[in-house]
């Protein structure tokens, strides 16, 4: 009897475990549409932290984060980037579409003043991002970060080990990112509007958003580069 | 025209006062063979000590006295600090000395909204650079000064309320010899009113011209030029401790009040700061310095003890602090701020940059820099460190790791990155990079994009021609 099913489940009364509430969180879109499907707000949410645990570092975490970033470099604001576990590279950040301008890399000492440095950023509300990348923190640390996100309205990223995993947080997004054939395995730990909890599977070298926006600056400027222009413009053919 | 008068009855007090929350008993002292007290603070009053006794006696009323000694070259000092933080309201100002300053705001009481509002920011400003003072508003200089030593807090507007509230004025308050305020004392001429009800032609000839001018002036009948404060290029200033402090909240409270003078420099002169130094002077070591670089210039006191709260939370005392001393460095133009009439919520030019200075403030100057590309093929020195903010945009074709190691890590053949045991699989490549024979950086390289075994994409390269060794020197994250 399916359409008696159907109109059962037309009752408001009835909520699936598949879905998730629509809310209208001030968010980024991350450049990944799969993974803007799963996120409340359809998207890197501002005004709070969001902690992302991966399981060794330099698996993909930072590509994640690279399509939103390209995006709010093109604000005012700053993209802070603080106790980086290497350099951040500036012709790949250039190359991604990230305006140089707007990044100013922090070193830290200690996990005290990366903590500190963090919370000060996101407080000031003049930075559109802020990545820190912590040693080691606790949950106290995380929750003064979040207040300090919720009252400058900043987009903050944690990044963690994944044994925090199994450790309560007061981050209202918590993503765990690990690495299986080659492509970045998103699992989401926690988020706002509650559902069941899916893996994502993406290619971090292909964000939809980002690729069409390259594209297109590819289009404009008329073929430039010889090489390098036909190679995006065939990836676009096959997107379209 | 419309006078104010800012008249500070103990100066020599409160400029020892003035760098702490609270202090004991203090007294300021003659310079003298058997010294009496010249002023005193609450704390010494409510210990029976009055202005005027002897400062023996005093000390036997209180052991614990703090006891100062009145040097009025100090004074003419802080006197000159409070004139240029003055010149932030109006561009006329001129010294009285020893104690009190005048200032001329008729033409910039509507700036201000009115007289009501003017003076209360000028008392409240007064209040947190630390003094007391008595305001006193006449339509000219001499009356304004005239009412400020008889300590009325006043406002006089029009000429007929002038001339009667001089009226009551006693003689003793004018600039004349004693003597000759005494002798017109014995005549039964007390106060200003009386003299005015006597003949002119005669007391001139008795008393000189010079007495009738200065009351004349005080009632507008003549005019009454001022010589103008000009405030010094550079702003400098220095502060005494009540007591001597490490901690860092006392000295900040201090420091407030030297920011603050500075800020009314910089306001006036439409200038910002970029470089500001704080000196604190200990009894028996060399003084510590402590130096604050902005990124961009400002004069914001709430910035800049933001600033020097991260500063002072680091910097090692080798004893504790009596005195403070505040130098401005250099300084850039800095326009005063257009409100905007409908709020777009943007932060504003100079919000922008706070962030940056507060993090520099305790991480390091070093420690907080943008980045920007450069055009050299060897991946090292492809970007460079830049200040904050000043890096141009580029943009780049080149397939580059977003992460680079800052020095190469080397692998041997049958290994892999930490943490994994499979081997490399070799993906784009070789990339040949052979550059800088010029300089002392010489490369010659074959770079290659291999996964390890987890799957982690890397950069290596390998040493041409004959290099044997692997290394690893990004990570495309």
């Amino acid at each position: 009897m399916p359409s008696a099913l159907h109109s059962l489940l037309q009752n408001p009364a009835i909520w699936r475990g598949n879905e998730q509430a629509r809310v209208a969180l001030p968010s980024i879109p991350t450049g990944f549409s799969e993974l803007d499907r799963e996120l409340p707000g359809g998207g890197w949410p501002r005004g709070v932290i969001s902690e992302l645990l991966a399981e060794r570092s330099g698996i993909g975490e930072l590509s994640l984060l690279i399509p939103a970033l390209a995006q709010l470099s093109q604000q005012d604001g700053w993209l802070m980037l603080i106790a980086p576990p290497w350099i951040p590279y500036a012709p790949a950040l250039a190359a991604r579409g990230i305006r140089l301008s707007r990044v100013i890399v922090a070193n830290t000492v200690s996990d005290k003043d990366t903590l500190w440095a963090a919370e000060q950023s996101l407080r000031a509300g003049n930075c559109s991002a802020m990545l820190a990348w912590p040693a080691a923190f606790n949950e106290h640390g995380l929750r003064r970060l979040q207040f300090a996100a919720e009252e400058g309205g900043s987009f903050g990223v944690v990044f963690g080990e994944t044994s925090r995993a199994a450790l309560s947080s007061p981050a209202p997004l918590r993503l765990r990112l690990g690495m299986r054939q080659d492509k970045l395995s998103v699992k989401i730990l926690k988020r706002r509007g509650s559902g069941v909890m899916p893996t994502l599977w993406l290619d971090t070298d292909k964000p939809h958003g980002a690729m069409l926006q390259h594209t297109a600056k590819i289009l404009n400027h008329g073929g430039h580069g010889g090489k390098a222009g036909k190679a995006d413009l065939s990836i676009s053919m096959g997107v379209a | 025209m419309l006078w104010a008068a800012l008249r500070f009855p103990d100066l020599s007090l409160q400029l020892h006062l003035r760098g702490g929350a609270s202090c004991g008993p203090m007294v300021v002292q003659e310079a003298s063979h058997r010294p009496r007290v010249l002023s005193c603070n609450e704390a010494a009053q409510k210990a029976g000590i009055k202005p005027g006794m002897l400062v023996s006696a005093a000390h036997a009323v209180t052991p614990q006295l703090h006891i100062r000694t009145r040097d009025p070259a100090r004074e003419a000092t802080a006197l000159t600090g409070i004139a240029t933080w003055v010149t932030q309201f109006t561009p006329t100002v001129s010294l009285a000395s020893p104690n009190e300053i005048l200032i001329e705001i008729s033409g910039c009481l509507r700036l201000f909204g009115g007289l009501r509002p003017l003076s209360g920011r000028l008392r409240a400003g007064l209040a947190e650079l630390g003094y007391r003072a008595s305001v006193v508003l006449a339509p000219n200089p001499t009356a304004a000064l005239l009412l400020a030593r008889d300590g009325i807090d006043t406002s006089i507007g029009d000429r007929h309320e002038l001339r009667r509230t001089l009226a009551r004025l006693r003689l003793t308050r004018l600039d004349q010899p004693a003597q000759t305020v005494a002798m017109l004392a014995h005549l039964g001429v007390h106060t200003i009113g009386d003299w005015l009800s006597l003949p002119r032609d005669g007391l001139a000839r008795r008393f000189g011209q010079g007495m009738l001018d200065e009351i004349d002036r005080a009632l507008g009948l003549l005019p009454d030029p001022r010589p103008p404060f000009s405030a010094p290029a550079r702003y400098s200033a220095s502060l005494e401790l009540p007591a001597p402090v490490r901690e860092t909240e006392p000295l900040l409270f201090a420091a407030k009040r030297l920011v603050l003078e500075l800020t009314g420099h910089l306001a006036m002169r439409q200038i910002g700061v970029m470089r500001l130094k704080l000196e604190l002077g200990h009894a028996h070591h060399a003084a510590t310095p402590v130096v604050l670089g902005l990124s961009a210039p400002s004069r914001d006191a709430g910035h800049l003890v933001t600033l020097l709260r991260e500063k002072l939370c680091t910097v090692q005392l080798p004893e504790a602090v009596e005195t403070l001393t505040l130098v401005a460095g250099e300084t850039r133009p800095l326009g005063s701020h257009n409100q905007t009439l409908f709020a777009d919520g943007r932060p504003s030019r100079e919000a922008r940059w706070r962030i940056i200075e507060h993090l520099r403030a305790r991480l390091g100057v070093e420690a907080v820099h943008g980045l920007e590309t450069f055009p050299d093929h060897r991946p090292e020195r492809a970007f460079r460190k830049t200040l904050p903010g000043h890096a141009r945009d580029t943009s780049s074709d080149l397939h580059r790791p977003l992460w680079l190691l800052a020095r190469p890590a080397k692998l041997r053949p049958d290994e892999s990155l930490p943490g994994t045991q499979r081997p490399m699989r070799l993906m784009e490549g070789p990339e040949r990079v052979e550059s800088g024979w010029w300089d002392d950086f010489d490369v010659k390289r074959d770079y290659f994009v291999a996964r390890d075994g987890a799957g982690t994409k890397v950069w290596l390269f390998r040493e041409r021609p004959d290099g044997q060794d692997w290394f690893v020197h990004g990570i495309f994250a």
